[in-house]
């Protein structure tokens, strides 16, 4: 038996992670003992979602959200990973490599006497990745001043912005902007300063670039192209960058920004400096020179990811390191496998920013054809690069889409797989096309970072036994990295469903193929007002109990119609179509409204006088009011009409809409409250009653954290706080309980109630039917951080609009049952029988229970069963 | 199927319910109708249905308050209560095949829904 072979890797990150998965996932440790050393002192985390650490460090756990390897340890014990541990030397004749921990040893052994080791190595394989270029500009040093590639530098970022007021990133390429928005979400006013002229220089075109401007500067940056840095200043903390026009000479004029956070995102620079000293062969431009198998110049050493230089390039992308990373394990596998060059399309992370570039984005392609489309308003640019074929079909080289991506996950696996394009490409960036529809070859690569083929999704689906995309996503690792392929994936995934007749269709019902959402943005889109038009352009047949009320719901949001009017009222689900809730024997419930809980003894002897004169069950509900049970359908008019003249109103109980927003008797009685619980609660009950939604809403105000409202519990709770309210949504009782968990915190009352118009209409707009608040936020791409980018930081820019309507809705408000009882023709259907308006129905009676009347079951009555 | 006019009805097998307006289209109303409670649909096209009232699954008269639609050629009305289907032609519930409800004889004269007799289970 042959003696066991030592595999050293330096660097714990992506790329260095990606090669010892691969290595106990193909039976390398089978044969081989893994030895992992890494600088960092964590285990490797997603550097790609390095932004994200500073929600996540929100919540508390920044780090393990991030991290590749849950637990910190391999769960193959040949391979050791060694951390916060810096290999200093190789030693290529003794095949040794000499590790220091802790690294600030390094070079300074007195000061942190280290503990060093030397191990010996048969393969060693470089990770070390890249390091961020700072270029020699006068006070790069200064304190204040920072790079972007480390959880620790982002530590160190937001520690520094919180005694800041402004920010400049240097560079506005990829990293640069994502750098500069991480700023904005940290508080800064942030600028970016980018020598050429145009942001995002080497993914994108000129016009492209400035379209990209407009957006930036609406995230709240500005954007300063065509400069070059002459000074950070300050004495030694900065103060302010100094920087003159790109194009004029030392000693022109320059102009200061005043800053106390300067991020340097100029670019990045392999870290070959290990390979240098021992004499490796090293590209012209930097980076480990390594051929197709990522072997160095010397055969028993190899270098992957962003250290390496395969044929003399240097990529600056995570997918091209995790193929490099299976080419050496296939490699010391005895395998063909090669590496010869990557995809080098890119997507902006930015949020609210869609930018994308691939392939031949700049149409270097000789014959190659542009087509543009740009809508300067929309602030929407596309350009697709097409190559003619002989037959006068058409291929797609490469392309740039700014302010609307959505078809990148579509258009670059086109790219690769060489298929031929429809015969008038341009439809594929017009809006009025829509979504992009192309038959996409087995072989064509959907997710890039992973490298996963079509071909591997649908195996992972059929053979695999993977039942929706989560599954498919942990299987094949497609968009477990930058995300945004994930689209395309779940495409895929519900096609494949669909064809073999499996039900994921995400349609309404057999009547209409779109969710709620599209049905939501047709109707909005087109203005219509009638189910008639709406089912006779997008849907088929007549309809049923599942899309009427699903677009009676939709239509009562975008317009303040009432409920009952004709043609509306039968789309209504049964409660709404009466206005009450239907009970088991055909009676209904009557609810009135009672604000926050809040009643004054009038109220309640009204309530009190027409239970009693109508004979009706009365019950104190779970939601703080009164519930009156047992209503002959054709006594509601007469109830309501005694209710309404004593200023009652609707409670809504039967809608899909607001029911109650509880509260707790707070500071105005509670001797811990700190703020009007009850004054919120009546504001807030009574701003949104009426509004229609995907499901109920309820909202719930405390007056202090002692909670006794029950806040958390709702799908909006709101709880004093010494200096304003903390507002918590996503919460429910019910059949899946869940606790609503914070939007915002100490913010005033209008603030929160501004944050609370955008959190509802953005639920009413994009939830599925039956969704509540809680599964809307899971489902949502982004989950509860989305739902805060579009809220709280009006990252879409849809802030004014979601707010709009509501004032539109909060101005539209009118009872329903005041309404009601003014339109003759509306009251028209509380009657039993038509040809007979004064007979009851004779199924209905009851019996008496502890003093109050009660049900009998209606199969008990002997009258008129059907034959 | 709606039943034709002919010279032979009598007030004993017709019943004249209400106005056809007064139905509304894709809606329904409940009707008394020799004692049973009856209820009258009119469908998209305007063509009126009739079916009893009571609904087998909760045993209440309500089937009149259910949305009219249609499940895939079949004229239908949900029930308001449990959301079973019952096709307006025959009364069958979509469901359920061993449920179902009587499908009345219908016929509009002048403007005027008459309902006839249960027909027959087919
Ligand atoms: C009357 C009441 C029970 C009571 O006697 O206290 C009640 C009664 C009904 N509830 Fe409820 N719920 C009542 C409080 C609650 C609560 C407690 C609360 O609001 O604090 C909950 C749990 C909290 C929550 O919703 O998050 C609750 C969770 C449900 C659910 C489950 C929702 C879920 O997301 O899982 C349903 C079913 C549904 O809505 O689809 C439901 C549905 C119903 C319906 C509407 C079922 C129906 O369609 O017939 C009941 C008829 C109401 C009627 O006739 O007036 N009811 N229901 C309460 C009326 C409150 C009010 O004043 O409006
Ligand atoms: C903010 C940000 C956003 C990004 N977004 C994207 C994106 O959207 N898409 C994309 O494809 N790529 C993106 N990247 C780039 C991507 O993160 C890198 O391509 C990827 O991390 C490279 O992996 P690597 O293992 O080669 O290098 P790294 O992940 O940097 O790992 C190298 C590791 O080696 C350690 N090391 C170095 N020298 C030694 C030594 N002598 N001894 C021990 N350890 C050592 C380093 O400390 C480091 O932990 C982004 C990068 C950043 C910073
Ligand atoms: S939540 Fe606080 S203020 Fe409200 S009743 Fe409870 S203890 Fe009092
Ligand atoms: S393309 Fe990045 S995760 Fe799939």
């Amino acid at each position: 038996m042959s003696k066991r072979q030592r595999i050293v890797v330096v660097g714990h990150g992506m790329v260095g992670h990606r090669f010892a998965q691969a290595a106990v996932e193909r039976g390398l440790t089978e044969t081989h003992d893994v030895l992992v050393v890494g600088e960092e002192p964590r285990a490797a985390y997603d550097r790609v979602a390095l932004t994200s650490w500073f929600s996540h460090a929100a919540d508390g756990d920044g780090d393990e959200a991030l991290t590749l390897l849950p637990g910190g340890a391999y769960d193959d014990p040949r391979v050791r990973l060694v951390l916060d541990s810096v290999v200093t030397e190789v030693d290529r004749a003794e095949r040794t490599v000499t590790v220091v921990s802790p690294p600030a040893a390094v070079g300074d052994p007195l000061a942190h006497p280290g503990a060093v080791t030397v191990h010996e190595y048969d393969v060693l394989v470089l990770a070390t990745g890249a390091a961020p270029f700072v270029p020699p500009v006068p006070g790069r040093g200064l304190a204040g001043c920072f790079v972007y590639r480390t959880i620790e530098d982002l530590q160190a970022i937001k520690a520094a912005s919180a005694t800041a007021t402004s920010g400049i990133v240097i560079g506005g390429g990829l990293l640069g902007l994502e750098a500069a928005n991480a700023l904005v979400q940290l508080g800064l006013d942030t600028h970016v300063v980018e020598m050429a002229p145009r942001l995002m220089p080497v993914q994108l075109d000129d016009a492209a670039g400035s379209t990209l401007v407009r957006h930036i500067e609406r995230l709240g940056v500005t954007a300063h192209t065509d400069v070059l840095t002459e000074e950070v200043e300050g004495d030694d903390r900065v103060t302010g960058l100094r920087m003159r026009p790109a194009g004029t000479e030392q000693g022109a004029p320059t102009t200061t920004v005043e800053a106390q956070v300067v991020v340097f995102s100029a670019g990045i620079r392999p870290r070959d400096a290990l390979a240098r000293e021992c004499d490796l062969a090293v590209a012209e431009r930097g980076g480990v020179l390594v051929d197709e198998q990522c072997r160095t110049s010397d055969p028993a050493i190899f270098a992957i990811g962003e250290c390496a230089a395969p044929g003399g390039t240097m990529y600056g992308l995570v997918a091209p390191g995790y193929a490099m990373a299976e080419v050496v394990v296939d490699a010391l596998l005895d395998g063909p496998g090669t590496f010869t060059g990557a995809d080098m399309s890119t997507k902006l992370k930015l949020l609210g920013v869609d930018v994308a570039s691939f392939g031949d984005a700049f149409a270097r392609t000789p014959d190659s054809l542009e087509l543009v489309y740009s809508d300067a308003v929309a602030g929407v640019y596309k350009k697709l690069v097409v190559a003619e074929s002989d037959a006068g079909s058409f291929r797609l080289l490469g392309g740039i889409l700014v302010g609307d991506a959505s078809a990148y996950g579509v258009l670059r696996p086109m790219v690769s797989s060489g298929l031929a394009l429809p015969d008038n490409p341009e439809q594929l960036i017009l809006p009025a096309g829509g979504g992009v529809r192309l038959g996409m070859p087995d072989d064509a690569q959907v997710c890039s970072c992973n490298d996963v083929t079509k071909a591997d999704i649908l195996h992972a689906v059929t053979e695999q036994g993977c039942e929706d995309v989560a599954a498919v996503k942990q299987c094949t690792r497609a968009g477990s990295t930058c995300g945004s392929c994930v689209p395309t994936v779940k495409n895929l995934v519900e096609e494949h469903f669909a064809s073999v007749g499996k039900v994921v269709d995400k349609g309404l019902c057999e009547h209409f193929r779109l969710t709620r959402q599209e049905l939501f943005d047709v109707v909005a889109v087109h203005g219509y007002r009638r189910f008639d038009d709406i089912v006779e352009a997008h849907g088929t047949g007549r309809g049923c109990d599942v899309c009427k009320p699903a677009i009676a719901s939709i239509l009562a949001s975008q317009t303040s119609t009432h409920v009952l009017e004709r043609g509306t009222a039968e789309l209504q689900d049964t409660n709404d179509a009466y206005l009450a809730n239907i009970q088991r024997n055909g009676t209904y419930s009557v609810v009135p409204r009672i604000p926050g809980g809040e009643i004054t003894p009038e109220k309640l002897i009204v309530i009190g006088e027409v239970a009693r004169d109508f004979d009706l069950y009365t019950k104190i509900t779970g939601g703080q009011r009164i519930d009156l049970f047992g209503a002959r359908m054709e006594q509601l008019p007469a109830i309501w009409r005694r209710l309404v003249d004593a200023g009652f109103e609707s409670g809504h109980a039967y809608g899909k809409s607001l029911r109650t927003v509880k509260s707790c008797v707070g500071s105005t009685w509670c001797r811990y409250g700190v703020q009007d619980s009850v004054g919120l609660a009546i504001a807030l009950e009574l701003r949104y009653r009426g509004l229609r939604s995907p499901h109920k809403l309820k909202g719930g105000v405390s007056g202090c954290a002692r909670e006794c409202a029950e806040a958390r519990g709702k799908d909006f709770g709101v709880i004093a706080t010494e200096k304003g309210w903390n507002l918590y949504v996503g919460g429910n009782g019910g059949a899946k309980p869940a606790h609503a968990r914070l939007l915002a915190g100490d913010v005033d009352t209008g603030t929160l109630v501004s944050y609370l118009d955008r959190f509802l209409m953005y639920y009413v707009r994009t939830a599925d039917r039956l969704q509540r608040t809680s599964t809307w936020i899971e489902q949502l791409d982004g989950g509860l951080d989305r739902v805060r980018e579009v809220v709280v930081d009006d990252a879409l820019g849809l802030g004014a609009e979601l707010e709009a309507e509501m004032a539109r809705h909060v101005g539209g408000y009118a009872d329903e049952w005041r309404a009601t009882l003014e339109d003759p023709e509306k009251l028209a259907r509380f009657v039993t029988f038509v040809n007979a308006p004064d007979t009851p129905d004779p199924t209905v009676s009851f019996t008496t229970e502890r003093d109050q009347i009660q049900p009998i079951a209606p199969a008990l009555i002997p009258v008129g069963a059907p034959a | 199927m709606t039943a034709t006019r002919t010279t032979q009805m009598t007030e004993m097998t017709w019943t004249a319910v209400c106005a056809v307006d007064a139905i509304p289209l894709e809606g329904g109303v409940a009707a008394l109708v020799d004692g049973q409670a009856v209820a009258v649909f009119r469908t998209h096209d305007g063509s009126v249905h009739a079916l009893g009232n009571i609904d087998p699954f909760s045993q209440t008269s309500v089937l009149s308050r259910g949305i009219v639609g249609s499940r895939g050629d079949a004229p239908v009305v949900s029930s308001p209560m449990y959301k079973q289907a019952f096709d307006l032609r025959t009364g069958r519930c979509l469901d359920d095949d061993s449920a179902g409800v009587p499908a009345y004889d219908v016929a509009v004269v002048d403007g005027r829904v008459l309902v006839g007799a249960p027909r027959e289970a087919t």
